[in-house]
């Protein structure tokens, strides 16, 4: 059977015992863990690795570095934030923002116009290369940022829209008619059936003639277009499908955290985005739940073992040893974890065959 | 006549790298186009392909014009370039080289053709077939201009253009490469030559054009060039009686 089927297959049955676990077990999941990872962590990373996908497909296939990942998520985020929490402000009648679709509509509506927004950045910045193409994107999800803490330039006494800097509130939780997808057991399955579906999907682009085509690409640019790839339409087509899977992550944020402010998406996120890329392997479709799930974990372990290992250490010594596993990891496993597993068991596997 | 180009001129910016040059190439011949270097080879070639626009004249490729195609459309009209320093893809297997090579048929005809032409390539670059399972980027120079060539053949072109295949090669390798031009030559391909190395290039052409600083300097069939005493002290290195 093929790898990726099996893998499908795996990470399917570990999600439904995962939830299962929670629901039926007392102690919960995180018990599990030893607490480090809670079933909150696991929602987390489904919704992030849905944007992770996204980031391989361009990063680490096409080759076309994005800083500014996290402004896509947050544009599906505070799309689904504003039309649904702020649909009184809006005008939009009662009887269609109350109604149980309503959110539902907004995801795909927030991913076609986070798409578009993409198509209209992407054709232009795309043409840069390098590391020209990686301050374009670094200073086009800045600038989404401070659109979102500057209520997109608009006076908030006219029309507040996206709440400043304090972010919105109240967002609603998904409902299908009266069957209300909270508490989080039942989010759960949503967030990561959306997170499978998306690894499928990224698994079929890889494996396919575009797949290889988008190789090609980060491999040689002119070599690309001299064996008649269009490079130019290629890579404004993934940027805008990796923009697409940010917007979608970002609405199933909203309306799990019932609340958005601008930090989640800034800078900082952007580029947390592309270490949990590198981290599980950034030409590794598979490497997008492990990259992800890894990085929560070493943060949740560091905050709550620290203390322990050197009295007294605060945060600062958090940053530095995080920083000390980063550049570990780049070194001993530069091709990401999956990556670095196999190589590593077949570099055991003939030693234990020799002795 | 298969493949004509009419007094086109191309800039890089405000710089004319190519002025009013014209050049044909007629079904199954091997034309050679020499010169040194910044000449303006590699820029027609790139014209030709659509890398580049000629900002004047016009290329005519089976009797249709193809000036204003994309790089892509020219690829579907057959033609094939084989770029300058090979750009294999050096992080895909030599097989997967292969297949993109045929990235514009494979919709009309089918992996079963495809795998059948890559076959082919095998047949006349056994080395290739060796090592089909290989990364690109571990190949030897000359094991990577025969798979850029290959490459290249994958679209069953009815022109293949050749960008210095000698470059940075050993002579010997240059030699069976060469060889191995002339075998496709045999089998019916038509093939545009750009060429440093002149002599090998004149030996193994019909006709041949020099170009000079952008502009056709001398054309005419590659025997008697390689007698011109002109082409001889400049590309030959022989002496000026």
């Amino acid at each position: 059977m093929n790898r990726n089927l099996i893998g499908i297959i795996l990470l399917t049955l570990f999600i439904l015992f995962t939830g299962w676990y929670e629901i039926t077990q007392p102690e919960g999941f995180s018990s599990l863990t030893g607490g480090i990872v809670t079933f909150d962590a696991m929602v987390r990373i489904g919704i992030l690795t849905i944007v992770v996908v996204g980031l391989n497909l361009l990063m680490g296939y096409t080759g076309q570095a994005s800083l500014g990942q996290a402004a896509f998520y947050g544009l599906g985020a505070y799309f689904s934030a504003i039309l649904t929490a702020r649909a009184g402000v809006l005008g939009i009648p009662e009887t269609i923002a109350k109604a149980w679709w309503w959110p539902w509509l907004l995801i795909p509506a927030g991913m076609a116009l986070t798409g578009l927004f993409a198509y209209l950045v992407g054709r232009p910045i795309l043409r840069l290369k390098g590391h020209y193409l990686a301050m374009a994107t670094l200073g086009l999800g800045i600038v989404v940022v401070i659109l979102f803490r500057e209520n997109f330039g608009i006076s908030a006494n006219v029309l507040s829209l996206t709440g400043g800097s304090d972010g919105i509130p109240g967002i609603p939780r998904l409902r299908i008619g009266d069957y209300e997808l909270w508490p989080v057991t039942r989010y759960f399955f949503l967030v990561w059936g959306a997170a499978i579906l998306s690894i499928i999907l990224a698994l079929n682009i890889v494996n396919s003639r575009v797949g290889r085509a988008l190789r090609a690409i980060h491999s040689s640019d002119l070599a690309a277009e001299v064996i008649g790839v269009d490079t130019a339409i290629f890579k404004t087509r993934v940027f805008v499908l990796s923009a697409m899977m940010g917007s979608l992550a970002g609405s199933l944020y909203a309306h799990f955290q019932a609340a958005v402010s601008p930090p989640t998406f800034d800078f900082v996120a952007s580029l947390e985005l592309v270490i949990m890329a590198a981290m599980g392997g950034m030409t590794s479709v598979w490497g997008a739940p492990f990259g992800v799930a890894l990085l929560l974990i070493i943060r949740e372990l560091l905050r709550a073992r620290m203390h322990r290992l050197f009295e007294g250490a605060g945060g600062e010594f958090e940053v530095v040893a995080f920083g000390l596993i980063l550049i570990l990891l780049m070194i001993f496993a530069p091709d990401g974890v999956i990556k670095g597993f196999r190589s590593l068991i077949t570099r055991v596997r003939p030693a234990a065959a020799k002795s | 006549m298969l493949l004509q180009i009419d007094s086109i001129s191309t800039y890089y910016g405000h710089i004319q790298a190519l002025k009013d040059v014209s050049l044909h190439v007629n079904q199954g011949e091997i034309v050679a186009l020499v010169g040194a270097n910044g000449a303006g080879k590699t820029t027609l070639l790139n014209t030709i392909s659509g890398l580049l626009r000629a900002r004047e004249g016009r290329i005519l490729f089976d009797g249709k014009e193809i000036t204003r195609s994309s790089a892509a459309g020219i690829v579907r009209a057959g033609i094939s370039h084989v770029p300058e320093r090979r750009q294999v893809f050096d992080t895909l297997t030599v097989y997967d080289n292969l297949l993109l090579g045929a990235y514009q048929r494979y919709r009309r005809d089918g992996r079963k053709a495809i795998e059948k032409d890559i076959e082919r390539v095998f047949e006349l670059f056994p080395r290739l077939e060796e090592r089909r399972k290989q990364m690109a980027g571990t190949l030897s120079g000359g094991e990577q201009q025969m798979l850029a060539i290959g490459r290249g053949v994958m679209a069953r072109p009815k022109v293949l253009l050749l960008d210095e295949p000698s470059l940075g090669l050993a002579p010997l390798i240059v030699k069976s490469l060469f060889e191995m031009i002339a075998a496709l030559r045999e089998s019916g391909q038509t093939v545009l030559l750009v060429e440093q190395n002149a002599r090998a290039a004149l030996k193994l052409a019909d006709r041949a054009y020099v170009l000079e600083t952008g502009r056709v300097v001398l054309e005419g069939a590659a025997q008697d060039l390689l007698q011109d005493s002109r082409v001889q002290a400049a590309y030959l290195g022989g002496k000026v009686e």
